[in-house]
């Protein structure tokens, strides 16, 4: 618990509202969605303004308390959990506006604590389009996003939230404020300070301001799905739609574990012998966009599907994303714990990769299903098991840390999406070098001389 | 102690339900109570920890967590957005059920659930004392919805626009309902719930003249009690199996056909809690709440799935009508295309969709009572969208709805009725 002084300062700052320090309070802001273990804080404040936000940091630098901001809580890898007890967490969550939607110049202004989805529709209404698309989407806040560079299912195509930031405003761990990039499509005034703070999980400063790209949408969709008995049949498919020039703005597959599962529980009538099933949605204008479904059905054709559908309608079309829509739902339905991965490959080394999930997984008896973007590499293995089961969860971390070599090897990388967090911080230095960690944490201590954004996140401090 | 440690045991064997929470915090996107407050304790996500945690015997504090569970309105949008399909709602009536016991009833609570409600010949005499003198107490507030406020009983009320209690309930109109079945005709018991027996008068005839016009024969005996909702969501569980067992006695060795309710809590309650409480009464009651929940539906699905009710098109002009989804029909049971259906019945309106159709109007019984600042601001939200889609009349299948609808439309003194889509229904005939 923070000190009754601190508390009340608070208050006066940002009103008694906006302050809570009850334990009931407290320990619902101990955990987010990374199985981890949780930490109470000692204060949550939520300010509603960027004055009050700076004033927040500013208060929490001179009197050397720990801080970590939280946007909607769900990021995977424990980036919102409290460094130690007497961390005060910051929620942006009050900072909710829309600043500015400029459908002239193609670009949208946003407070951090706005939700993804909202915005994206928001942005709809003036006929644009904001692509970054997390599976979080619903909940997620552009804050959030941006400390982590969240992907989503449209990566391939348009690319993940950095392709989406043109600047940024953020207050340091001093809260004094930084601003980088513009409003303007070139910028190149001074360090591009926006790219470093992007996935920088709130360990470098305080993101208030986002200057986002927006661009226009899409006229037609189409969507097609193919099914494969293998996984390497469906992965020389995926390198055939390349090659043949098309970028589908989603290219996502299903392994067969997942297939099975999610038919056990919808009944849909999926290919329950199919090794892997993909569904590939290419999007753009009309014209193009029957170009590319005939070329992309081609390939299939050519790479051994054994079956493609081509829904006729919207509502066809709807069912047929039913089974990715299921499958992290109906996968986390199998065991009470799910450890949600995003282990990603260079796209070629697909095949190889879920050749090594699967063997890793009997190897050491736990339960995966894989789906993920086959577009651009990015795999979800999804451990099922039971927390409670120290033996079994034991094996689960084991068969991670083995997945993680596996991933490396093939050079690729730990996490594609997810972030690192404190889940995923033990295995930086493999992937990367030791230089590279000294760097990033000389980098951290000239900027935060007190070490007190997410201190324990990433590379530490 | 003892009370302490049976608490900890009932909460530890929630323990597997709870660890089917994968924390991924996607329940905020529909949760009311959270839309409203911002705050993770009040989203399930953060309920449910605090649950996990108190069973851990970290926390131990029941007097917070007590009252962090009754802020949620129990509608239920949690459970059906959640991925891993979470039992939430078995878990919160649990907790509070286990919590409440530990706390003791609050005094008041104790008198309206146990007392009243379940014993419906005192409810009923107090509320046919209620109806005229209430004249006394409330003026008109001059509005479209015919509500009335109550500045004399604004220490108990707050600024609730609430509809006066009909002058004559329904069962002191109709007496003890028995009407044999027509040949080839069905028979149905006819459960209108408090709110439909009390206040709502005008849509349970509207029910009864529907049934009659389709040849069906009603059972409606005049001691029903209440379905035992109120009670349960603040973890009463005597008052619930008391309102069981008297409801039980009424309808056990009948031969209707169907249970039919206009009230969309009540049928949720009918069919998904009467089994689970009458265990706990013996094998007998467990059989007869099993076959009457087998037996039970919604008004609106009855028309049209049973007897067939068709959709005409609208006419020329016709005025525009709007649905919201009650949570407990939806969420719950699944049911939104029926009350639609039943509402294209009538050519003289067009339906035209709100947004966010199907989002919580922010009642939640109890919570109104408890929270009624949340309620209120929950309930914006619904109005904003309700006069957004320009219809002149909203309907709910849920009197609790249509109560919270007239409220804050009401307060915002718009000239729009609330309806139950039965009503719409029995213009026609
Ligand atoms: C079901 C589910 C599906 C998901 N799908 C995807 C997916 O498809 N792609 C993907 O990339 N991710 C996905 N995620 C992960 C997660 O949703 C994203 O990382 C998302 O961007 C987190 O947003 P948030 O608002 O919840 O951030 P939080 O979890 O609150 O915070 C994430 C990190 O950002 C920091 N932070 C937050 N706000 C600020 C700020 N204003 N300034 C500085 N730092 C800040 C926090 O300190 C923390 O380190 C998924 C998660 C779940 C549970
Ligand atoms: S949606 Fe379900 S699993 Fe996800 S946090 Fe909410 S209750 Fe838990
Ligand atoms: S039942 Fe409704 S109010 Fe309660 S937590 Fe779930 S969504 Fe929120």
């Amino acid at each position: 618990m923070a000190s009754q002084g601190l508390i009340s300062d608070f208050e006066q700052m940002l009103g008694k509202e906006n302050v809570f320090s009850s334990e009931a309070d407290l320990q619902s802001y101990s955990y987010d969605s990374a199985v981890l273990e949780p930490v109470i804080p000692s204060l949550v404040v939520r300010p509603t303004n960027s004055e009050q936000l700076a004033a927040a940091v500013t208060k929490l630098y001179e009197n050397g308390i720990p801080m970590t901001v939280r946007g909607s809580g769900t990021n995977l890898s424990g980036g919102t959990i409290p460094d130690k007890s007497e961390t005060v967490v910051i929620l942006t969550t009050g900072l909710t506006r829309i600043l500015e939607i400029n459908s002239n110049d193609l670009y949208a202004v946003v407070e951090p604590g706005v939700i993804t989805a909202q915005f994206a529709q928001e942005v709809a209404k003036s006929n644009l389009f904001y692509p970054p698309d997390p599976g979080s989407q619903a909940v997620s806040t552009i804050g959030g996003n941006i400390a982590e560079n969240a992907g989503g299912l449209r990566g391939l195509k348009y690319g993940v939230t950095k392709d989406y930031v043109m600047g940024l405003e953020f207050f340091d761990a001093t809260g004094a404020l930084v601003k980088t990039g513009s409003r303007t499509v070139k910028c190149v005034t001074g360090y591009n300070l926006a790219g470093m703070m992007i996935q920088s999980e709130g360990t470098l400063g305080v993101i208030s301001q986002a200057i986002l790209k927006l661009v226009p949408p899409p006229k037609a969709s189409r969507a097609l799905m193919a099914v494969f008995d293998n996984i390497q049949n469906a992965a020389e498919a995926v390198a055939g739609i390349i090659a043949a020039h098309v970028l589908p703005c989603t290219l996502e597959f299903l392994d067969n574990n997942t297939i099975v599962r999610v038919d056990d529980f919808t009944h849909a009538g999926l290919p329950r012998e199919a090794g892997a099933i993909l569904l590939i949605e290419v999007d753009g204008h009309p014209a193009q966009v029957e170009d590319d479904a005939a070329a992309v059905e081609k390939v299939l054709k050519e790479n051994k599907a054994t079956a493609v559908h081509i829904p006729k309608d919207a509502a066809e079309k709807f069912k047929l994303w039913e089974a990715r829509r299921m499958a992290l739902p109906v996968l986390a339905r199998c065991r009470p714990t799910t450890v949600l991965e995003d282990a990603t490959v260079p796209r070629s080394q697909i095949p190889a990769m879920m050749k090594a999930v699967n063997e890793i997984a009997a190897k050491y008896k736990v339960e995966v299903g894989t789906f993920g973007h086959a577009g651009d590499g990015n795999l979800h293995p999804t451990f099922l098991c039971d927390k409670r089961d120290k033996e079994e969860y034991h094996r689960v971390e084991l068969a991670i840390d083995e997945m993680f070599d596996v991933a490396i090897n093939l050079q690729g990388t730990l996490s594609g999406e997810h972030g690192i967090g404190t889940a995923k911080s033990k295995w930086m230095e493999k992937e990367t070098s030791r230089g590279t960690i000294l760097f990033s944490q000389r980098l951290r201590r000239a900027l935060d001389p007190k070490g007190l954004l997410n201190p324990s996140k990433l590379v530490g401090i | 102690m003892d009370s302490l440690t049976s608490l900890a045991q009932r909460l530890m064997a929630l323990d597997d339900k709870l660890t089917d929470c994968m924390r991924c915090g996607m329940c905020q996107a529909v949760c009311p109570m959270f839309g409203a407050s911002g705050m993770e304790a009040d989203v399930a996500r953060g309920k449910l920890a605090l649950i996990g945690n108190m069973a851990h015997e970290i926390f131990r504090d029941p007097d917070a967590l007590s009252d962090k569970l009754g802020r949620c309105l129990l509608c239920g949008s949690c459970q059906a957005a959640c991925p891993p399909g979470v039992k939430i709602m078995d878990i919160f009536r649990e907790s509070r059920e286990v919590v409440h016991e530990f706390l003791g009833l609050h005094p008041a609570k104790k008198l309206i659930f146990r007392q009243l409600l379940g014993h419906p010949k005192l409810f009923n005499l107090a509320m046919s004392v209620g109806a005229p003198v209430q004249k006394l107490l409330f003026r008109s507030s001059n509005d479209r919805q015919g509500t009335v406020c109550a500045p004399m009983l604004d220490f108990m009320l707050g600024d609730r626009h609430i509809r006066p209690l009909a002058k004559q309930s329904l069962h002191a109109k109709y007496g003890f309902l028995d009407e044999s079945r027509a040949p080839n005709k069905l028979q149905v018991a006819f459960f209108p719930g408090c709110l439909g027996d009390k206040m709502y008068t005008e849509m349970s005839e509207a029910c009864i003249k529907v049934l009659h016009h389709h040849g069906v024969a009603i059972y409606m005996p005049d001691t029903f009690a209440c379905c035992g909702i109120p009670a349960v969501s603040s973890g009463d569980a005597k008052g619930m199996l008391n309102q069981l067992s008297c409801n039980l006695a009424l309808l056990a060795n009948r031969s209707f056909d169907y249970l039919v309710t206009p009230c969309g809590s009540c049928t949720s309650t009918i069919k998904e809690l009467w089994p689970e409480y009458a265990e706990r009464l013996d094998d007998t009651s467990a059989r007869v709440a099993k076959s009457i929940s087998d037996r039970t539906m919604d008004i609106n699905a009855f028309l049209i799935d049973v007897l067939h009710v068709e959709p005409k098109t609208p006419k020329e002009g016709a005025v525009k009508v709007t649905y919201h989804d009650s949570c407990h029909l939806k969420k719950s049971l699944g049911i939104s295309a029926q009350p639609r259906t039943l509402l294209k019945a009538n050519e003289n309106y067009s339906l035209v969709e709100m947004n966010e159709a199907d989002r919580c109007c922010g009642c939640g019984g109890s919570f109104n009572l408890f929270h009624y600042d949340y309620s209120r601001k929950i309930g914006q939200r619904k109005r904003d969208n309700v006069v957004q889609s320009g219809a002149a009349v909203v309907t709910a299948g849920c009197p609790a709805c249509m109560m919270q609808l007239e409220d804050v439309l009401s307060h915002n003194g718009d000239p729009v009725t609330v309806k139950h889509p039965v009503e719409l229904y029995a213009e026609t005939l």
